[in-house]
């Protein structure tokens, strides 16, 4: 592929052959003028690439019919719930890492999340079948990470709404190709039918939804875990589907806002549930007591970045230190706690 | 440190193999070894084929071994010659060889401003080599290079927050380290912040599926009064809200003046005076 893209990739953009820009116009000589092309045109080439892929898994045939149950727990009538395993998505565990789940009315059925692959997709769509008769009208999405959303696919062509944050099309957009790309390497064909699913009703502060008899009533979150955050509460079983917003054993990823997640935590404990279903972690959780060790990880992180912050210290020698106190207390630690003090230093170092 | 032009598949064989044995969830089986020809590409669009000398001794580049957080992850370079050599280093080019836009940053140091030591943050999107290149007075290029593995499942280098970084578009901040020397002595230290969302150009818009344009920092001047301290030529690599730590030789000459333009033609400026002990 070339490194320059021609003409014809480029204009795939639409925007630098008409666009003004100084650095571009007034410098001629050709080192220069291909340094500012391998700056910005030089994106294509990857753009080239993810549509290549997409076409290419969208037209992936799907195999539905011996497709075995995903085991789910019946945490009260007509809830149920798969329990993920502590890991990052990889081909041994076909990404079924998150927990995963669905509720079930008079008239209908909502699925919370659809794990993260295609057949994960079809053995939770399968675990549907063998426990209702009723069917589903929604999918909801209670963020954009791979392992909640990379099932979708085996929902499609079904009359279901996929339901989501008003920010989760926007993070989707921007993140897809790269989570297809990324997890390729640990995954391998596992991600093979995985598709883009946007959402197509949107919750921008709170959405009751009907599923006959019970209704269940969804809460969109500013930046915290992610900026496109979900929350489902079940008041017939007292139960919170909490997405990603609450981890038990499993360390928090913080991938929205450190502050904004901290802040989140009352508002979170003010809903009158009796149990969580965290997004990662044990699937019957007391509420609202689950979320104390997150909260006592956030400020044990925030209070050593402020302290290196204003020590001076920069960032690539802080988050080898913030939050070790913490390193006792959870799984998956090594792999999340130092991404968490990097996006946490940047974000804390403008206060 | 590693000496490109005695770099051989051997040398990086091994240096895969020391990462796995590091025991890291990450980039292990199947993971794609990045393109051994990526930097001669690079080589021959960003510096004309001009030769590159062994770095070692001359520039150094700080990486972290894994992307921890895809968006942010810190490079510290630092640049100086030997004493008694009569050359200065007037640029310091920062590649993310295999990022969709390579040069992540061009710094071109201020004549009197002797700037040792730069750290900024850039964007990862995969398993790949990066590279600095210091350009001395003469026109001689010094190169060094290391690695940096993937994070996988759910970091990505897109923005946390779009809509936070756009309402605080262009505000700025200077930092000015305590323990640095007194203002017009000596060697001093610098961090230059400023809020962008640094918009990649990769997103479709689904609806009239159009690539939304890339959007960023182009260039960044910092000033100690008249005396350049360094001008920055950035792409969409630097990280949403570009950050440039850097260390310099303080003349005291006046307050610390920021320019920075992005690719809409915005103009970003704030001028900061000189603390005797900062923050
Ligand atoms: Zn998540």
């Amino acid at each position: 592929m070339p490194l320059v893209p021609n003409a014809r990739e480029r204009s795939i953009g639409g925007f630098y052959e008409t666009k003004d820009s100084p650095y571009y116009i007034t410098r001629n000589d050709t080192a220069l003028h291909n340094l500012w092309r391998v700056m910005s045109f030089g994106a294509n080439r990857i753009l080239v690439y993810v549509l290549f892929i997409l076409v290419l898994s969208s037209g992936t045939a799907l195999s539905q019919g011996n497709t075995r149950p995903l085991h789910v727990q019946e945490l009260a009538p007509g809830l149920f719930v798969h329990q993920g395993v502590h890991a990052l998505m990889n081909a041994e565990n076909a990404g079924a890492i998150a927990n995963v789940g669905f509720i079930v009315g008079n008239e209908a059925v909502a699925v919370i999340d659809t794990g993260g692959s295609n057949s994960q997709g079809e053995a939770l769509l399968a675990a549907v079948a063998e426990k209702t008769d009723k069917p589903i009208r929604y999918v909801i999405l209670t963020h954009v990470h791979p392992d909640h959303i990379f099932g979708s696919a085996a929902f499609l062509r079904r009359n279901v709404a996929f339901v989501g944050h008003v920010r989760l099309k926007e993070a989707m957009e921007a993140r897809f190709a790269h989570y297809l790309a990324a997890n390729r390497p640990e995954m391998g064909s596992h991600l093979d039918g995985v598709e883009l699913v946007l959402p197509d009703m949107t919750v921008t502060d709170s959405l009751t939804l009907d599923l006959g008899g019970r209704s269940i009533l969804l809460n969109a979150w500013p930046p915290a875990h992610t900026d496109n955050d979900l929350t489902v509460f079940d008041p017939a079983s007292g139960t919170l589907f909490s997405g990603d917003l609450v981890f038990l054993e499993h360390l928090p990823s913080i991938d929205g806002s450190l502050r904004g997640w901290q802040r989140a935590l009352d508002g979170l404990a003010a809903i009158p549930a009796t149990r969580v279903v965290p997004g990662h972690g044990p699937i019957d959780s007391p509420w609202p007591a689950a979320l104390e060790p997150e909260r006592r990880y956030f400020d044990a992180l925030a209070r050593d970045l402020k302290a290196a912050i204003d020590k001076g210290i920069p960032i690539s020698e802080a988050v080898t230190s913030a939050g070790l106190s913490e390193a006792g207390h959870w799984r998956l630690f090594d792999t999340f706690n130092r991404r968490n003090a990097t996006a946490g230093y940047a974000e804390l170092e403008w206060e | 440190m590693i000496d490109f032009s005695g770099f051989t598949s051997a040398v990086a064989a091994a240096l895969i193999g020391l990462g796995l044995a590091g025991g890291t969830a990450f980039a292990q089986s199947g993971a794609p070894a990045p393109a051994a020809d990526t930097w001669s590409g690079l080589v021959t669009d960003v510096f004309d084929d001009r030769p590159m000398l062994d770095g070692a001794g001359i520039i150094s580049l700080e990486a972290p071994v894994r992307a921890e957080d895809a968006a942010i992850v810190p490079m510290t370079l630092k640049a100086a010659l030997p004493a008694g050599d009569a050359r200065s280093i007037r640029k310091i080019t920062l590649v993310i060889d295999e990022n969709p836009a390579p040069v992540a940053a061009v710094f071109e140091l201020g004549e009197t401003a002797r700037v040792e030591t730069i750290e900024t943050r850039v964007r990862v999107n995969s398993y790949t080599k990066v590279h600095a290149v210091a350009e001395a007075s003469d026109g001689a290029l010094y190169m060094v290079e290391t690695f940096v593995k993937a994070s996988g499942g759910c970091s990505a280098p897109a923005g946390k927050d779009p809509a936070t970084a756009f309402n605080n578009l262009g505000q700025m901040k200077v930092k000015q380290f305590a323990g640095t020397n007194a203002v017009g002595t000596a060697r001093r230290e610098a961090q230059v912040m400023i809020r962008h969302p640094q918009f990649s150009g990769l997103q479709m818009d689904q609806v009239t599926r159009h690539y939304i344009p890339a959007w960023f920092i182009d260039e960044l001047t910092v000033k100690e009064g008249d005396a350049l301290l360094m001008k920055v030529t950035g792409g969409i690599s630097l990280s949403e809200d570009p950050n440039i730590r850097f260390s310099y030789m303080s003349t005291g000459a006046g307050p610390i003046a920021v320019h920075a333009t992005d690719t809409e033609g915005k103009v970003f400026e704030g001028s900061f005076p000189l603390e005797n002990s900062g923050t």
